[in-house]
């Protein structure tokens, strides 16, 4: 079996399963945000009493990340309702806004928090949940109706996915990203084309990437369609997670015989910085391809392209340039801003490096990742923007405006288009 | 529930996401108050370009400019009918608009199950896709049983995959109508 079938199997109390099964497995960590928690706690209410308590309060994750620095008053009842919820369950693991504990972005503080263990199950109302496949963690999304579920019994039904594997053989260059590995498999399968499959990461390629590169590629499996995203725990991930958690965690590998659906080899030089085009994750080009393409705005950050990593990345092409375009850096959370503020290369921090370059720095949340109200941070308002993002997905008004163009690119391919105006090879740059 | 769903068809092209479907400005009205929950049929499928709103022609709008429910009842798409986001506004939204079954060669998991799972919309795989078959406005009668698609207006019929081992929690009307009836919870 593979760890994805063998993690279902042993949350289902058998001995094995098989792709296409449907079994009942328990939870290990369910997760929610202020989008999806309130509607997730009012069918909990409806469906087990007003009264009802959830199954396991220390299973259970709240992070508000989504609609936080903004005057519209629907979105700060969503809050309201968390914080009321939280406090009426006794909840150990609710992060509140405007507290000590606010994180920002929810795919990475589950990691800051070390709730990505290896072994476990993981759900979470927020498809970009499969991050967390890149710690051996079985993570997905799931509805509000699902979630509820799980409040109520600590369980719910998943049909056991194929797994594809992606294997990068050999060493990657200095300037290509991970989120150029994911770029160029989504262009090459299709946005459907891992459609309720899990997509395993594997090969010295991936073995030589920081958990954060890691990270990026299991977020963007959801935008092939995946059900999860898997890399086999080794020591990198353990070292990660010591600094993390005391929970004990189970490992889980993959057996010798494990059968894969498909298995995609590739050569780790022949990679190229890669793009998405308008208005698809899959609607592939190389940065060389598309060179002087005219922008108006570039963005850095959410669960994709806002971690510490990403910023480094950023910085070492933005260090003494300027900026030709309206350039926002976002930082995932709190503890990824708090880096920008003390990480320094060569004297000068992160913050003062984007600063002086020109670009504005936000608060941590996922601010114009998807849009959100009008006054959100970075959001693109206007029809004739062209943004070039690290964020994950660009269908049609993803970040705002309904016309609006959004190019998918690597932190220093952004870095590095910010300067000139126009997409821009690293490669320049670096 | 009545095996049998016959209206007005929509028709959509591939890919269709949950940002076009309901776009994230509006996931904030509540799902619970009446007087916001009609918002969400006002603004579904709102995102969807103009010209590919409302197949072959385009420029229609789902829900017509200052109404709150649709008339059309059967949404006919290409492939990967909700990928994207796994907000369960999205089957939510399509159902408070009036709509009944969507039919698509395939869908996006996460779609699927909360469309399923909340017992909102059918979703109905086609054998091939429908959406060069079939014009918005179009007449059709969707047979669950029969697994049969019968487009009244051009007197064609199509065949739909068999739903399969999640037919017993649609027709308990979603997750906890089935886990009821089969002693999961009280
Ligand atoms: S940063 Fe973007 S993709 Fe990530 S959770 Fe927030 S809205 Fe979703």
């Amino acid at each position: 079996m593979t760890i994805t079938e063998k993690i279902l199997a042993r949350r289902a109390g058998k001995t094995s399963v098989q792709p296409g099964d449907n079994v009942w497995v328990d939870v290990d960590v369910l997760m929610t945000h202020d989008v999806c928690g309130p509607p997730t706690i009012g069918i909990f209410k409806k469906q087990f009493g007003e009264n009802a308590r959830v199954w396991d309060p220390e299973k259970l994750v709240i992070i508000p990340d989504h609609y936080i620095f903004t005057k519209d008053k629907y979105a700060n009842r969503n809050i309201d309702i968390l914080r009321e919820f939280a406090s009426e369950q006794n909840l150990p693991h609710y992060y509140d806004v405007g507290s000590e504990r606010y994180k920002g972005v929810c795919h990475i503080a589950m990691a800051e928090e070390g709730f990505t263990r290896p072994g476990e199950i993981l759900f979470g109302t927020d498809s970009h949940t499969c991050t967390a496949g890149a710690f051996g963690q079985f993570a997905t999304g799931i509805g509000n109706t699902d979630a509820a579920f799980i409040l109520g019994t600590g369980k719910l039904w998943v049909k056991v996915p194929p797994t594809m594997k992606f294997v990068f053989e050999g060493e990657i260059h200095p300037y290509v990203m991970a989120k150029d590995l994911i770029l160029r498999i989504i262009g090459d399968i299709g946005v459907d084309g891992a459609s309720y499959c899990c997509m395993e990461f594997a090969g010295d390629g991936v073995e030589a990437l920081d958990m954060e590169g890691r990270m990026t590629l299991a977020n963007m499996v959801i935008e092939a369609g995946g059900k999860n995203g898997m890399v086999e725990p080794d020591q990198t991930t353990f070292d990660y997670l010591d600094k993390r958690t005391s929970r004990q965690y189970e490992l889980v590998f993959n057996d010798a015989g494990a059968t894969y659906d498909s298995v995609r080899v590739y050569k780790s030089n022949e990679l190229q910085p890669m793009l998405a085009k308008p208005h698809s994750p899959d609607n592939k080009a190389t940065v060389f391809q598309e060179r002087n393409q005219p922008l108006t705005r570039a963005y850095i950050g959410s669960c994709t392209g806002g971690k510490l990593s990403d910023f480094v990345a950023a910085a070492r092409i933005l260090k003494k340039q300027t900026v030709k375009i309206d350039t926002f850096v976002v930082p995932s959370t709190n503890e990824v801003a708090e880096g920008l503020n003390t990480l320094r290369l060569n004297g000068e921090t992160l913050a003062e490096i984007f600063e002086s370059a020109g670009a504005t720095i936000g608060q941590a949340s996922c601010a114009a990742c998807l849009g959100g109200p009008a006054d959100t941070f970075g959001r693109l308002n206007s029809d004739d923007e062209v943004c070039i993002s690290t964020t994950n997905r660009n269908f049609p008004g993803r970040m705002g405006a309904k016309k609006s163009e959004v190019y998918l690119a690597s932190p220093y391919t952004v870095a590095a288009s910010a300067i000139t105006g126009k997409i821009t090879d690293p490669r320049d740059f670096l | 529930m009545s095996h049998r769903i016959k209206g007005k068809a929509f028709v959509l092209g591939e890919n269709i996401d949950t940002d076009q479907i309901i776009p994230a400005e509006h996931l904030v009205y509540s799902l619970e108050k009446s007087d916001e929950k009609v918002l969400y049929g006002k603004y579904a499928l709102s995102g969807v370009p103009e010209r590919e709103s409302g197949l072959p022609g385009g420029g229609i709008p789902f829900t017509p400019p200052n109404a709150f429910e649709t008339e059309f009842q059967v949404i006919v798409a290409g492939k990967n009918f909700g990928c994207g986001s796994s907000r369960e506004h999205a089957p939510a939204a399509l159902q408070i608009a009036g709509a009944r079954a969507v039919v698509a060669p395939s869908y996006a998991r996460i779609f699927y199950r909360n469309a399923v799972d909340g017992g909102f919309i059918i979703p109905l795989e086609s054998e091939v896709d429908l959406s060069k078959e079939i014009s918005t406005g179009d007449e059709v009668e969707v047979d669950q049983v029969r697994g049969i698609l019968k487009n009244l207006s051009s007197d064609r019929q199509f065949r739909l995959k068999p739903l399969g081992d999640v037919a017993d929690i649609i027709s308990a009307g979603g997750i906890f109508g089935y886990a009821r009836k089969n002693g999961m919870m009280e």
